[in-house]
């Protein structure tokens, strides 16, 4: 099929995974609520709804908590569950059965009970969300050792991260992103089945500086790259996708080619992934850094409701290409 | 009724053998005993097949032993060691036997009922006739995820027998501090779950009779409870009593202690004409099995250094 021909959105790239996922193996299913219907989860699940029907395509209670140990339950006698949620803010509601459940039982039995657990939850931005239904909360989870975390930046890696999680052994939790340009974002999406490894990925090769990226900021950097190519400045993009397994190296191997670091997160900077990137670099590759990292996160404030102050809470690409131009002197 | 003294038998005899080890410097883990509360587990698992698969609480022992899980293993992973069934990593209170059909221990209050539901879900899902059982105390039906997890397995009609066993206090607290009534499947019912209560629980006799009746309701993918009410004659964790802390009364223990599963059963033995020479070798035959666990365990390697890092996983 020619490439033109299959353009998917990042939501329909997902929903293809899920779909392929349910057809390659019977363990698989998926619980949620409201994923059986039109309005539940954007639409993302209706293609397996449709296919699998209430059996394997489960309408659940609202029971967060109750639901994950149910979802590692089911894992334990083999199942392959898949449970979402409609945004990451109600993960928190089930932080006991993620993170002292799901990713320690593999460890505390000497390797013997494996979760193949894939959660997979939203960053729900848009104005009026406000402080319990915007937030971007994959620091917090990725703070654990046993379970995986990712954020796709790309409708490719939407399908590509959620077939890895769902197909790997061991929990994995899985961050899309709603807001636009990202979500409609239409791509070549290659129509079989593919993984995509649990590394994070040099998008655009440069010189001057190394940005890492974590979920939708790569389209911001990459949207600052055609400005500041422009003005003679050549930056390499690194999307992170994994907060774990945390792939340090690239950027490593980056910041000693081009000496200067920022990172841009859609999360808060305290105890943050940025933070961990940039003490990494500072612990491996200090000698070659020729100014200090500079990051940019949001605000250290809960994200407002009002449309007249949140577009000032999240990273603009003009704040990139900003940051970039005073680190560049 | 030989089999439900001796399974009894073999849980007290392990568990003090566990408080022997506490006078020496065997034991660096806080050991919850079920000295008293043997006759649930037993009772329960009696009324189970093999392949009936069973979720538990910091307090195992006993239901670990009870489903056939092994000895050795569990001496073992209590002592820390490489060979136990956890290799070291998760010590007492997450012991399981896969192959006996103890799926997991979880010392976190609850959050195994959730478990035994999903284990369900999956039975169902794959046409499997098993049942799971989660083993849990008074203590969990304070938490949340209890009620999540009894509302999912009713509105979805799975296989799961519940089994609280009420011993009155939740480490030091008292239920009726705690609770609206020391009495819990009231609340439960409205649920369309079927219960029973049964007010002696350390009459292993009656728990199999009833667990009977509820395992063939739960094999019909309707959800069941039982509220069995006991006793820890222990501390909460740890090898000796407690009285002197004064959280409960002396004349309460003796209640119990004149309900003693063993004593119990023995008037029937007393009745059916089994000698006491028929337990004496019970003794004798649980014993030479302990000294060989405890040899076992005690000879086995520890994990090596290596293993701190192993099987993390994410």
């Amino acid at each position: 099929m020619a490439r033109d021909d299959r353009q998917l959105t990042y939501k329909e790239a997902a929903a293809e995974a899920l779909l392929q996922a349910m057809e390659k193996d019977e363990k698989v299913f998926l619980m949620g609520e409201g994923v059986d219907n039109i309005t539940g989860v954007y639409g993302q699940v209706l293609p397996a709804y449709k296919k699998f029907g209430p059996s394997r395509v489960i309408d659940t209670p609202i029971s967060e908590n109750g639901l994950t140990g149910l979802a590692i339950g089911a894992a334990l006698d083999g199942m392959r569950p898949i449970l979402i949620h409609q945004r990451n803010d109600f993960m928190l509601l089930a932080m006991d059965q993620m993170m002292n459940q799901a990713a320690n039982l593999r460890y505390a039995s000497g390797g013997h009970h494996q979760v193949p657990l894939t959660i997979l939850s939203f960053v729900a931005r848009r104005p009026g969300e406000g402080v319990q239904h915007s937030h971007s909360l994959q620091s917090v989870f990725a703070h654990f050792p046993g379970i995986k975390v990712g954020m796709p930046a790309s409708t490719v890696d939407a399908k590509g991260m959620l077939l890895s999680a769902i197909f790997d052994d061991d929990p994995v939790i899985i961050l899309e992103h709603r807001h636009n340009p990202l979500y409609d974002k239409k791509e070549y999406v290659p129509e079989e089945y593919y993984e995509t490894p649990f590394t994070a990925n040099v998008v655009v090769s440069g010189q001057n500086i190394t940005i890492v990226t974590i979920s939708i900021a790569l389209v911001n950097a990459l949207e600052a790259c055609g400005e500041l190519n422009s003005k003679g400045i050549h930056p390499e993009v690194i999307d992170l996708r994994w907060l774990r397994p945390f792939d340090i190296n690239p950027i490593i191997r980056s910041v000693k080619k081009t000496g200067r670091l920022m990172v841009v997160d859609t999360g808060w900077k305290i105890c943050s992934i940025s933070s961990e990137i940039i003490a990494q670099v500072c612990e491996y590759a200090y000698n070659y850094l020729k100014c200090p990292p500079r990051r940019i996160t949001l605000p250290d404030a809960p994200c407002p409701a009002s449309q007249f102050l949140e577009p000032y809470y999240h990273p603009t690409t003009e704040m990139i290409i900003k940051t970039i131009r005073e680190t560049m002197v | 009724m030989r089999k439900l003294y001796y399974d009894m038998l073999r849980i007290r005899l392990v568990e003090e053998k566990l408080a022997e080890w506490y006078q020496t410097d065997l034991i660096k883990a806080p050991v919850h005993l079920s000295i008293g509360q043997e006759a649930v587990a037993v009772g329960v698992m009696a009324a189970l097949r093999p392949e009936d698969k069973i979720v538990s609480t910091h307090r195992c022992h006993g239901h670990y032993l009870a489903k056939g899980g092994d000895l050795k293993r569990m001496m073992a992973e209590i002592l820390g060691k490489a060979t136990g069934c956890c290799q070291g990593k998760g010590g007492t209170m997450h012991l399981f036997d896969d192959k006996a059909g103890h799926v997991i221990s979880i010392p976190l209050v609850a959050a195994s009922i959730a478990f035994a539901v999903g284990l369900a879900l999956s039975f169902k899902m794959q046409g499997e006739n098993k049942i799971a059982v989660a083993f849990f105390g008074d203590g969990a039906v304070e938490e949340g995820i209890f009620w999540e997890s009894l509302n999912f397995a009713s509105v979805h009609h799975l296989p799961v027998l519940f089994v609280c066993e009420n011993n009155l206090y939740a480490t030091h607290s008292p239920i009726l501090r705690r609770q609206p009534s020391s009495e819990i499947v009231s609340r439960i019912k409205p649920h369309n779950v079927y219960c029973q209560r049964l007010e002696d629980a350390n009459n292993v006799l009656e728990v199999r009779r009833i667990s009977q009746a509820l395992v063939e309701i739960t094999r019909q993918n309707q959800p069941c409870f039982l509220e069995a009410c006991t006793y820890r004659l222990r501390e909460h964790w740890g090898p000796g009593e407690d009285w002197h802390l004064g959280y409960r009364t002396r004349e309460e223990g003796e209640y119990w202690v004149a309900k003693c599963p063993f004593k119990q059963l023995r008037q029937v033995f007393d009745q059916e004409g089994i000698p006491q020479s028929e337990i004496n070798a019970m003794e004798r035959l649980i014993n030479e099995e302990i000294d060989a666990a405890v040899k076992f365990a005690i000879e086995s390697p520890p994990p090596s250094r290596e293993e701190l890092l192993s099987e993390v996983g994410g």
